[in-house]
């Protein structure tokens, strides 16, 4: 609140206890999941934290849409990488947690030489030249075989560097937890930089960049530094990968792992720092999970993309937020009985998306995997994509579910318009 | 003997074959308020530009402040002590009334790109931002997002914005451009005390603001400055009189 002092006991806490927590929760979290799988997992979306929130440094902050951010990421990776590689020859006296500054000093040399071309220009030509940026360094990765190490990459062996305090980042366990500590580093350092001077600009650049100029701002200069302290963070970002996987190669400066950063920020929200957090651990969770129960998951990543762009423009961050003055305004009452209005809704469209999923499921096993048999294995039901019957009952299920659940939509709205009311009128009475 | 706050010669500005600004010369001294007035289509918010740096001249000179400023951009200009306010509403509208006027305060207050200390310990910025609304009477609208205050209070806001910065010139385009007579004549008082120590240029179509405000006035036709002088004067310039006031009354 702007009329009150800036710094009291009282906003030292409320600054600092949200921090604190978040770090009990780095920490406690390896004692939850605990399986080597659900690690490996963890320490995934910790690195994709780093990764799509600096990638919203540029979308989000200042309004740069860039589809080549992997090139600072992928960057980061293969100088950490070859870091690792010369401190383990030369046996030097650097031990593995402060590789990231390697890939941290990486990503900002390359902001600093690719932004000072791209951010000249904002809007489309700016997305149009990192697009093209991202190809030339792509393709330079399959062409510079002694530095990006052609097709295979270039892999390092993490345990042979300097051992401090006994550790020796074998089990991924301390990987976990050297990600975590470099993820809360970072989340800190970025929530920051947003409430700073500079911060605050980046802001009116992205509303109205031409006003900015009349007072007193460079827009130009601001997106090259939002520009070459979001390759900052994302050469972190690449670094601590290229310390979970020991290997780095071509793909991490590729357009694929630049799309789904765009992704994941994008779904998680871009109008609110906590939505590329909440993004990067879907999208994380999405790509682990559904590859192993699919070959087709990139379809439904995208559809869920497409679902997020068309009905949920502000990401999931956006509607969760949504909800907040009625929150602020007490309406728990309203709040809950629009909580369960969702649920019903949510249980309604359940048998709806199923019917979706196995549809798409037969298509694709028809035209692809037919060799294979007739039969696929989904939801633990054995179907026969040979039989009429099954696409039948498909059909109807997708038909007579969407007819229901889109009977629960007035439910919802009803809800939401009590609440509203109900929020308006304790605001009135306050 | 000081030089002008703002002075051009013989300033021309084409967009193609038309020519829209042809051959201007004029110097506005130190602490005067002064008025452009002129018919639609004349040039003025051209001219506005042209000084801002938004445009370049095709061709002359503008100085302010006797410094040679011609085709630098809006940002040089603003440092070096102009600001101005624009006839078509250009605020920030997502960001709240506070963030907008705390912008326009961070570069002057030095605090330029800073991103190495957080902008809310400032006490100067508060105190600076906190004044501003407080002039412009905003200070209980704070935390509205600037789109969807009323037409007028964005208006204000607009001034404000423009004179968060402390600028020794102002340039306001149309500051009193529609609202009505209660709210014109709060954007006077307003910028009658604004400008006070400052030296004031303004675009203005409400004749009795222009008559009520400046120290001079210049007429602006077709692209030329057909008449410059005071109020008293002006009234009765009989080329005025045919070209612009005339038509008017």
């Amino acid at each position: 609140m702007p009329t009150r002092p800036a710094f009291s006991a009282g906003s030292a806490v409320r600054l600092a206890g949200p921090w604190a927590v978040l770090a009990l929760v780095f920490a406690m979290l390896p004692m939850i999941f605990a399986s080597g799988s659900a690690l490996t997992m963890l320490s995934l979306m910790g690195i994709m934290i780093v990764f799509a929130l600096s990638y919203n440094m540029l979308l989000g902050e200042t309004g740069l849409l860039s589809f080549g951010h992997a090139v600072y990421y992928g960057l980061g990776g293969f100088l950490a990488v070859h870091a690792m590689n010369t401190v383990i020859h030369g046996r030097l006296p650097v031990p593995l947690f402060l590789i990231p500054l390697v890939g941290a000093f990486s990503g900002l040399l390359f902001g600093i030489i690719f932004g000072s071309v791209s951010t000249r220009r904002a809007g489309t030509a700016f997305a149009m030249i990192s697009l093209g940026l991202g190809e030339l360094v792509a393709s330079s990765s399959l062409i510079l075989r002694g530095f990006f190490g052609g097709e295979e990459g270039v892999s390092t062996d993490r345990t042979k560097l300097m051992h401090v305090f006994g550790l020796n980042f074998g089990p991924q366990i301390q990987v976990y937890y050297l990600i975590a500590g470099w993820c809360l580093i970072c989340m800190m350092a970025m929530y920051a930089l947003r409430r700073t001077p500079f911060g605050r600009i980046c802001n009116a650049v992205r509303e109205n960049a031409e006003r900015v100029q009349f007072i007193g701002y460079s827009p130009q200069a601001v997106r090259f530094i939002a520009f070459a302290l979001a390759g900052l963070f994302a050469g972190i970002a690449g670094a601590l990968a290229a310390i979970n996987f020991e290997l780095v190669n071509s793909s991490a400066v590729g357009a694929e792992q630049s799309g789904l950063v765009l992704l994941a920020a994008y779904i998680g929200g871009i109008g609110n720092f906590i939505g590329p957090v909440i993004g990067a651990i879907l999208v994380t969770w999405l790509e682990v999970m559904l590859s192993d129960v699919t070959d087709i998951w990139q379809l439904y990543f995208g559809l869920l993309f497409i679902g997020v762009v068309m009905f949920a423009p502000n990401g999931i961050a956006g509607l969760l937020t949504m909800h907040e003055p009625l929150w602020r305004a007490r309406a728990f009452a309203p709040l809950l009985r629009l909580a369960a209005t969702y649920l019903l809704a949510l249980i309604v469209a359940l048998p709806t998306l199923a019917a979706f999923i196995v549809l798409i499921e037969m298509i694709y096993h028809r035209s692809v995997k037919a060799s294979e048999g007739t039969t696929i294995a989904i939801f633990h039901l054995t179907l026969d994509t040979a039989s009429v019957l099954t696409w039948l009952a498909a059909v109807a299920t997708l038909v007579v579910g969407f007819a229901l659940f889109r009977r629960t939509w007035p439910i919802v709205g009803a809800a939401w318009h009590h609440a509203v009311i109900y929020a308006q009128a304790a605001g009135k009475v306050k | 003997m000081t030089a002008p706050a703002i002075e051009l010669v013989d300033v021309y500005k084409n967009f193609g074959q038309t020519s829209i600004i042809r051959g201007v010369s004029f110097a506005v001294p130190v602490g005067e308020r002064h008025a452009i007035i002129g018919p639609n289509g004349a040039g003025k918010s051209t001219l506005f530009n042209l000084i801002s740096g938004r445009l370049a001249p095709s061709a002359g000179t503008v100085r302010l402040c006797g410094e040679n400023v011609t085709g630098l951009a809006p940002y040089q200009i603003s440092r070096r002590g102009l600001s101005r306010s624009f006839q078509v509403t250009n605020i920030f509208p997502r960001l709240s009334v506070w963030e907008n006027v705390r912008c326009a305060v961070l570069w002057p207050l030095g605090y330029r790109y800073s991103f190495w200390r957080g902008v809310e310990g400032l006490a100067d910025v508060r105190e600076r931002t906190e004044a501003i609304l407080d002039e412009i009477e905003l200070l209980d609208r704070s935390h509205v997002p600037a789109g969807v205050l009323t037409y007028a209070e964005q208006r204000a806001l607009e001034i404000g914005i423009t004179i968060a910065g402390d600028a020794r010139i102002i340039l306001l385009d149309e500051p009193s451009a529609g609202m009505s007579a209660a709210e014109a004549a709060r954007a006077v008082a307003l910028i009658r005390k604004v400008s006070r120590g400052r030296t004031l240029m303004m675009i203005e179509h409400d004749m009795d603001v222009v008559f009520d405000l400046a120290d001079r006035i210049s007429v602006l036709v077709y692209g030329e400055i057909i008449a410059s002088d005071v109020p008293a004067r002006i009234k009765a310039n009989d080329a005025v009189q045919t070209a612009y006031l005339g038509t008017a009354a």
